[in-house]
């Protein structure tokens, strides 16, 4: 497919990363295994370089969105919201992995190298605006990612994450080529646009809803939506926990957004369908999510299951899919998310010292006495989670909820507020332990600034949001899809 | 004068953090200074003991019993060193201090730009940012200096610096100085934030602070059980309030469409969004219960006497002359929306008045002296409400600023006699203080005579005001309760004077020879605020005499109620009305304490040491009724039987009943479902690969069947 030179500028950002990512891959040959904190910081360099690219290109050109390699490629507002989410939760993730990564037996280069490589595989699936684009982005990603999940090769553990990730993966990627060929049959077009099209002229053709059912279980397979959720909770207990943190935030960031691009540009206009599947899938994930969590000992597993039913709420953004309220309400709700998640996570990092220990939601116990700002912080994350107030966590939900109402689907929101409160139960076992139960021995705990440091701006976003929503709020409605 | 309101109410936040952050960080040394010393003390005991039961021990060695008293060098540890206590002197009063430069560095031109066109004069709108944008809802924080709020800063910031000046003196001996001036400063950026506010959400912040400090300040003692459940009492009972505060808001919204202050405006041209007479009307009643919360109004007074087991400084500060004025703020300013709904005025005077003679009454037979001062207060309150609810509005805020120097003079004299005293505060043990301590007792004098209504005092002003109004607007009966009330006042205020500063010294000869004077830094504040108990009235004259600049001043605010007009001869006659029956009030106390009397002994009876035999002789034909009285007319006794206890049996019905059978029937229940659910969950959550694919699989049938089917 011929395109012009010049729609390379388009990709700077990417081509950037990449260029970084292999670099570092080569330089890590050379550096010794104690010097390999340096990788850690060029890449984390290279992501706020990259974070910066993202503007630089655009900064003589006002009109976004710009479409570049013959429709496949876009550059507009709404991948920008997702893009500067994703740097930042690489960003983050890579603060986590500093100490985590340095005093595990394994070697750093080719760690730093895939979490860059599926940044870049997540880059190019929020501007993907044509169905094989988006599919070879997808699985950049997932490649990288099933490496990643298993990179403690000598933990059973580790290595039984990777495997099941990788075979159920390849099983869902099946099944969304499946359905992106059935849609390609009946539209006799790859790009959304053209989709789009030919689904507004025919819009009960068989072959586009089978494929539009297919679609969508693929896609709700990464973003961990019941009843393809299964792999969640092994993975995110076996993958090294700073890898753990980036799949329940980054991963799923791309899929939503994929996921809005896919159903609200391509199918969207044709067939309303997909809204029921969607509202069954989020009711299912909300009660999958929430109860498989209560009687979690495992912190990491705790949250997996914690990050499933917070898949369940974001679904219901999807159903204000034609009034004003459901796309931002999504975008408002993943960026709250992404900032609680981290935080939650980066704690439970800096809880571990070592491979798995500190863990489980005993090792909590008397946080609050030995470390009260760490407990507070948790507090403040778990709270967010929950979605009280004046916490950032409760504007997502409230515009979630609000959004789900005025679509009409009121059980389902009525649900979601249930289902909130069985969470409470089981974040509020760790706020227990921390701060009602005394802990025995000395408490693992490996103060760390790099850690700290990410953690504490998470915290800032949390309060910060939940305070002042509203530079976030305008900043959602100004991303939307056009 | 071009700088932002702003600064105003961030200073004392940046006092809070300054002093808040000096205390922990001195606090936390100290334990750890301990905690060594501790653990050089017993080597032998193992590293594992946590350090909290080590500190409950000492706790424990601390503090001794509680006496009822309000402060003392006994409490919680050792003097601070005086270089920290110079820095929390320094940042508690100096970021006041500039706070109070900085208002009247606003206030004073626009007084003048309003006294000069009273028909022009704006408000000055300060928006700093769009806080919450929902819907057509917009709630910014924005500052608002209008007469109303300028009113109140000017005598919150100059009476809250007075008062944190006398607090360098009066709490120097205590361990947690700087925890208090953390606190005084916390509370002064509420109060602040509550009169500055442009909207009414922001004023809910703002009167939730200082509902926060009164709270936190009450308990400062919070070893000693009285201050604890009184500081609890406080807040419980205005939870009450606030309920009624939070729907009232809602209530605003839905009638006008806006928080914003500007619902005033809309109100006084009633042009109202929506809304009924009965819905105005709830909606007044709801604010009105807000305001009797926080004002200590009937019958949710009972917290505000109990308040008084913080320090004398917060005493005067919170519970006399700031916080608990904020009720009548409220009234006043949605006075446009409480003169829409007039059943909800006569609502307001008469609980006004009802509280104003209730408190009153009580006051005539307390020994503590903080207690009766404390009564005082509900009863001035009250009639602060009296003049709301009569529909004189500027006169009722009047008697706010007024009552806000000679109360505050009052209770730092009180302060000062306790302070002279070593920490009594039975008014039994007192007496012949007036040689003792001049200045206090010439400053006390004074606010006595202000309190009682005396002219030329400042009290005499407003209060003969209000008892005018209710006059002229045909309220008879008010009328009369108040000025019954204006007798008891002047009676009680003289009966305190006469058993404090009259006579010979009832203690031990050994306790009289400690008596002392206070420092500067507490007769100095007390002279200031004794000029101001004879000055500020003359801001108000009475129309007979001239200009009334208090009520020209506050003409743009709030709102006035159409009177009838009295003749001078009429209003000249109530005066010399309200004079006769202070006058025989202060004759009776004159004439029934004579201070020549016995030794205290504790547990006896008042009158047996101190009053005259005329006065013993009315007490026995009293009686009961006399007893019940000084028992607070039962009210606390009847509260526990009509509300607590009912509810006590009502709460052990939902545990034994409710909760046990029914609630944790469903709990066991659902918790038996959830492990139905688990087993389900666990059931496909194998941890197998093929099973998971299985659930995949049976996910695109079961949904593809789903659509199908429909």
């Amino acid at each position: 497919m011929p395109f012009p030179v010049s729609d390379l500028i388009l990709i700077v950002p990417e081509l950037f990363l990449t260029a970084v990512a292999l670099g570092l891959l080569i330089y890590a040959t050379v550096v010794s295994r104690e010097k390999e904190g340096a990788i850690a910081w060029m890449a984390l360099a290279a992501l706020v370089l990259t974070g910066v690219l993202l503007f630089v290109p655009f900064s003589s050109v006002t009109s976004l969105p710009q479409i570049g390699f013959a429709g496949m490629f876009a550059v507009d507002k709404f991948s920008l919201f997702f893009k500067i989410l994703i740097l930042a939760a690489a960003a983050v993730t890579i603060l986590f992995s500093l100490r985590f990564i340095g005093s595990s037996p394994y070697p750093g280069g080719e760690y730093y190298c895939l979490i860059l490589l599926t940044t870049v595989g997540m880059l190019f699936m929020v501007s993907g605006v044509h169905l094989v684009s988006i599919y070879i982005a997808l699985e950049l990603m997932a490649l990288s990612q099933y490496v990643l999940a298993g990179y403690f090769k000598q933990e059973t553990k580790s290595i039984e994450a990777a495997a099941k990730y990788f075979v159920l993966g390849a099983f869902s990627s099946g099944v969304l080529l499946y359905g992106l060929s059935l849609v390609y049959g009946a539209a006799r077009t790859l790009t959304l646009t053209g989709v789009a099209q030919a689904l507004a002229a025919s819009p009960k053709a068989p072959l586009f809803i089978l494929g539009i059912i297919l679609v969508a279980c693929g896609l709700f397979f990464k973003i961990a939506s019941a009843p393809f959720h299964v792999w969640a909770p092994d993975v995110y207990e076996g993958a090294p926990t700073p890898i753990a943190a980036f799949f329940a935030v980054g991963p799923k960031l791309a899929a939503y957004a994929i996921f809005a691009r896919i159903f609200y540009s391509g199918f969207g206009p044709g067939s309303a369908d997909w809204t029921v599947i969607v509202a069954a899938s989020a009711a299912l994930t909300m009660v999958v999510g929430n109860v498989g969590a209560l009687m979690q000992e495992n912190v990491k597993r705790l949250l997996g299951y914690s990050s499933i039913g917070h898949a369940g709420y974001a679904l219901m953004g999807f159903l204000g899919y034609g009034t004003d309220f459901g796309l931002p309400a999504l975008m408002i709700y993943l960026a709250s998310y992404a900032l609680m998640t981290l935080g939650a996570f980066g704690l439970v990092v800096m809880l571990e010292t070592k491979g798995y220990a500190g863990e489980s939601v005993d090792d909590f116990n008397g946080l609050a006495r030995k470390n009260p700002t760490a407990a507070a912080a948790m507090l403040v994350f778990l709270l967010s989670l929950t979605g009280i107030p004046p916490t950032v966590g409760f504007i997502g939900k409230y515009y979630l909820f609000t959004s789900a109402m005025k679509a009409g689907w009121f059980w389902l929101a009525l649900l979601g507020v249930l289902m909130s409160a069985v969470s409470l139960f089981y974040y509020f076992r760790i706020v227990r332990a921390m701060y009602l139960v005394d802990g025995e021995g000395e408490l693992r705990w490996k103060e760390e600034p790099a850690v700290s440091a990410a953690v504490i701006a998470c915290l800032a976003g949390t309060l910060l949001f939940g305070i002042l929503p509203q530079p976030l709020v305008s900043w959602a409605k100004a991303c939307l899809l056009n | 004068m071009n700088y932002p309101i702003w600064l105003i109410p961030a200073l004392p936040l940046l006092g809070f953090l300054l002093n808040g952050l000096a205390s922990l960080l001195y606090g936390a040394a100290q334990a750890q200074k301990r905690g060594e010393e501790w653990r050089k003390a017993h080597p032998d005991e193992g590293h594992g003991h946590d350090h909290g039961s080590h500190e409950a021990a000492h706790g424990a060695h601390d503090s001794h019993d509680a006496h009822g008293h309000d402060h003392g060098h006994h409490d919680t540890g050792p003097m601070l060193p005086w270089a920290l206590r110079l820095f929390h002197g320094v940042v508690g009063v100096g970021t006041v201090g500039l706070a109070t430069v900085l208002s009247f560095g606003i206030l004073v031109p626009y007084a003048k730009s309003v006294m000069s066109n009273v028909e022009g004069a704006r408000p000055i709108v300060e928006t700093l940012y769009h806080w919450i944008q929902v819907g057509g809802l917009s709630i910014d924080i924005a500052f608002r200096i209008d007469a109303l709020s300028a009113l109140m800063l000017s005598f919150v910031t100059f009476v809250g610096t007075l008062i944190h000046l006398y607090s360098v003196g009066y709490m120097q001996a205590e361990a947690g100085y700087g925890r208090f001036f953390a606190y005084l400063n916390l509370f002064m950026f509420s109060m602040l934030m509550l009169v500055l506010a442009n909207n009414l959400p922001m004023l809910f912040i703002g009167w939730e602070g200082v509902g926060l400090c009164s709270y936190l300040l009450i308990g400062y003692y919070y070893d000693k059980d009285f201050a604890a459940a009184a500081g609890k009492k406080a807040f419980v009972t205005n939870r009450v309030g606030d309920f009624g505060m939070v729907l009232g808001i809602f209530g605003i919204l839905a009638l006008f469409g806006t928080t914003d202050f500007s619902f005033v405006d809309m109100a006084r041209q009633q042009q109202m969004a929506s809304g009924t007479p009965l819905g105005v009307y709830a909606v007044c009643a709801l604010l009105f219960l807000g305001a009797c919360g926080k004002s200590a109004q009937v019958p949710l007074y009972v917290w505000l006497p109990d308040a008084m087991a913080g320090p004398t400084p917060v005493s005067a500060l919170i519970h006399a002359a700031t916080m608990v004025t904020a009720g009548v703020y409220l009234v006043a300013r949605c006075s446009a929306v409480f003169l829409l709904a007039p059943d909800a005025l006569t609502l307001v005077a008469w609980v006004g008045a009802g509280t104003a003679i209730l408190a009153a009454s009580i006051g005539l037979a307390q020994n503590d002296i903080k207690k009766v001062l404390a009564y005082s207060t509900v009863s001035q309150l009250g009639y602060m409400f009296l003049a709301c609810g009569v529909g004189a509005f500027a006169i009722g805020m009047f008697h706010v600023f007024t009552h806000a120097f000679f109360k505050a003079c009052l209770f730092l004299g009180s302060g000062s006699v306790i302070h002279a005293l070593h920490h009594e505060q039975d008014m039994r043990a007192m007496g012949g203080l007036a040689k003792k301590t001049p200045a206090t007792h010439l400053t006390m004098l004074v606010s006595a005579l202000a309190i009682a209504g005396i002219v030329p005092f400042a009290g005499f002003f407003s209060k003969d005001q209000i008892l005018g109004s209710a006059f002229a607007g045909g309220h008879y009966i008010l009328f009369a309760v108040g000025l019954v009330t204006a007798g008891m006042t002047a009676f009680y205020m003289f009966r305190l004077y006469r058993m404090t500063f009259s006579g010979t010294y009832r203690g031990t000869p050994e306790q009289e020879s400690h008596i002392h004077e206070s420092p500067l830094t507490m007769t100095v504040p007390l002279w200031i605020l004794g000029a101001g108990s004879v000055l500020t009235g003359f801001l108000g004259l009475p129309e007979v005499f001239g200009k009334n600049l208090m009520v020209e001043f506050l003409s743009p605010s709030v709102g006035k109620m159409h009177a009838h007009e009295v003749s001078h001869a009429t209003e000249y006659l109530l005066m010399a009305v309200s004079l006769a029956v202070a006058g025989a009030g202060i004759f009776l106390a004159f004439k029934w304490y004579t201070g020549q009397d016995a030794k205290f002994t504790p547990g006896a009876a008042p009158e047996d040491i101190i009053a005259s035999p005329a006065a013993h002789a009315f007490f026995e034909k009293t009686g009961t009724l006399g007893k019940v009285v000084a028992n607070k007319w039962n009210v606390d006794e009847g509260i526990e039987a009509l509300v607590l206890s009912p509810f006590r049996k009502i709460g052990t019905f939902l545990w034994r009943g409710f909760d046990a059978l029914f609630i944790d029937g469903l709990v066991n229940a659902s918790a038996f479902m959830v492990e139905l659910t688990g087993d389900l969950v666990r059931f496909f959550t194998t941890g197998n690969v093929r099973n998971y694919a299985l659930t995949f699989v049976l996910g695109v049938l079961g949904f593809t069947l789903y659509i199908w089917m429909r």
